[in-house]
């Protein structure tokens, strides 16, 4: 199967996000950026389903020019093309747009299945998979926790609030996939060296024949949040778990 | 005014999932006309339920073939259907599972958009959705300037749900097919994951662990506490990640939201994308060695030590409380 995996590069989750205050849209400038972790589920479960059935991988990123560093790192782990669609009028897009603009990328390259994570971790909105099978018009198999392929029927364990549901479905698909349900491969340096001379689309919002991309939703303030205060710190002397329970105690809990 | 809100509400064994309540009970605050969506079976065992918390009227549908597909591509269809008719203002989706699934497909489905992740909603003139970033550490008021309905989805427990003493509504019957494309994806079968003792999210005491804990069979002595205080067990991301325990008991940004009145970190740094899920219980106990860890920011009683010390001296400690 021809697998197409959606991927971002995010801020570094372990550095502090910043909203720029006059435009209230994330801080890119001087912060560290990388291909987002969860994406990394995505891509390895995309080039296990291709491996086993005899397909390929294609990677679809939309952000800035910078990106393409994330695109790299999937065509090193093993995808074998990528497209990057860079556009100044996708700055700020909201979920829907991002949907439209990955939907019509991923339909230009065609596809029997597409990968995404189950959301990004900087903007954490986690429904562009479904919007993005919504516009496509297959079946959105989200929240993947364990995968596997029988011939063009996918076998995948969604993960609910009680358990996890069994479903079978026929491709083509969309399918987003949790952290842990492959564990990602490191690129190797093979593979670092391959990436350097596989193809890579570089396109923007006209080359979709998308027009009038823009938010429906407008940000009015960013507030910081009321913080909790910091009550008493205690340096464990052997007497700390006596302390607890009387803490459980004075809450009334034990 | 808001007008016409629809909330989308969800069924477990005969019950209304809390959510759907709480967002009933948020929707009637705002004034216009509350209705609720459900989709199962079961709906006419909870028709009085919704009533009572403020729907004037249910949309139901009971048609069995709707739980055997995944039921965000046909509920959205029969959702967009029905907005077509009674075009409501907004409507309002409990950020679950299924909720994020049927919510991201009517979106696409009606064109609108979708503000995800929100934690209150008013609705005076504008719709306007807070929602709450980096850890909450920063709160954004976003307005929905598109097309209508609006659609948002809300983090569970942002509001509690109280009855408002409403009359029992009246019963629509959504009678949409099925269509054939959605039955690509079937089904097969619904595993519960039986646990002893409270749920995340509803226990008086959640004890979390983190990294701290050094190897996953030390996940053992959490079970213990839990279980002498009736509580429930969580953990970071970090160690679900790492497949120490299973991703059912992940607390934080991308796993549960607990509000428990007793949280005990323990071994858990404090990462933005574990307070975001904790940070609302009445009180936090903290045990970490290091006494510069961003969980001390929050804790009400905080413990500076060796969390596989302390732990076994607490257990200890606990039996003995009990005699």
């Amino acid at each position: 199967m021809n697998v197409v995996v959606c991927v971002k590069q995010v801020p570094d989750p372990n550095s502090a996000g910043q909203l720029d205050p006059a435009t209230h849209r994330l801080k890119r400038e001087g912060v560290e950026v990388v291909l987002d972790p969860g994406d990394e589920y995505g891509i390895e479960a995309g080039l296990q389903l291709a491996e086993a059935t005899g397909g390929q991988v294609t990677v679809v990123s939309m952000g800035p020019e910078k990106a393409l560093d994330a695109i790299r790192k999937a065509l090193a782990m093993g995808a074998a093309k990528g497209v990057l669609i860079s556009d100044e009028a996708l700055a700020g897009a909201d979920a829907l747009t991002t949907a439209r603009v990955l939907a019509a990328a991923v339909k230009r390259e065609g596809f029997d299945l597409v990968v995404t994570a189950t959301e990004s971790t900087d903007a954490s909105m986690g429904v562009v998979p479904q919007l993005l099978a919504g516009l496509l018009d297959v079946p959105a198999l989200t929240f993947a926790k364990h995968v596997e392929a029988d011939g063009s029927t996918l076998k995948v364990n969604r993960q609910t609030e009680a358990g996890y549901d069994v479903i079978e479905a026929d491709l083509p698909a969309l399918l987003s996939v949790t952290a842990g349900v492959f564990e990602p491969r490191y690129p190797s340096l093979k593979g670092i060296m391959a990436a350097k001379s596989k193809p890579v689309d570089r396109i923007g919002v006209g080359d979709l024949g998308l027009d009038g991309v823009g938010s429906g939703e407008e940000v009015v303030s960013v507030q910081p949040a009321e913080e909790r205060k910091a009550g008493e710190i205690i340096e464990d002397d052997g007497t700390a778990a006596q302390r607890i329970v009387e803490f459980l105690a004075a809450q009334k809990v034990i | 005014m808001p007008g016409k809100i629809w909330v989308f509400t969800e069924v477990l064994e005969g019950k209304v999932v809390p959510v759907g309540l709480e967002l009933l009970t948020k929707a009637r605050s705002l004034g216009g006309t509350v209705e609720a969506l459900v989709f199962s079976p079961e709906a006419d065992q909870v028709t009085s339920t919704l009533g009572e918390y403020g729907a004037s009227t249910v949309y139901a549908c009971t048609d069995p073939g709707y739980q055997e597909v995944l039921l965000g591509g046909p509920a959205a269809d029969a959702i967009a259907q029905l907005a077509g008719e009674q075009n409501p203002d907004l409507i309002l989706v409990g950020a679950t599972y299924t909720g994020r699934d049927v919510a991201g497909r009517l979106a696409a489905e009606l064109g609108v958009p979708l503000i995800t992740n929100g934690v209150d909603v008013s609705a005076n003139g504008d719709t306007i959705v807070q929602t709450a970033i980096f850890g909450a550490t920063l709160v954004v008021q976003s307005k929905l300037t598109g097309k209508k309905p609006a659609i948002a989805t809300i983090r569970p427990k942002s509001f509690a749900a109280e009855p408002g003493g409403g009359a029992s509504p009246t019963v629509v019957q959504v009678t949409t097919p099925v269509a054939e494309k959605h039955k690509k994806a079937r089904v097969k079968e619904r595993v519960v994951a039986t646990a002893e003792g409270p749920t995340l999210e509803d226990a008086p005491i959640v004890i979390s662990g983190g990294r701290g804990l050094q190897d996953p069979s030390n996940f053992d002595l959490l079970q213990q506490v839990a279980a002498l205080v009736g509580g429930a067990v969580g953990a970071s991301r970090a160690v679900v990640d790492a497949g120490w325990v299973p991703y059912a008991m992940q607390v934080g940004q991308t796993g549960k939201t607990v509000k428990p009145t007793v949280y005990i970190a323990a071994g858990i740094s404090g990462a933005m994308q574990h307070t975001v899920g904790m940070k609302g219980a009445k009180t936090i106990v903290a045990i970490n060695k290091d006494p510069e860890a961003p969980i001390f920011k929050l804790a009400d009683l905080g413990v500076v030590g060796d969390v596989l010390k302390i732990l076994p001296q607490l257990i200890e400690a606990l039996k003995a409380q009990k005699g």
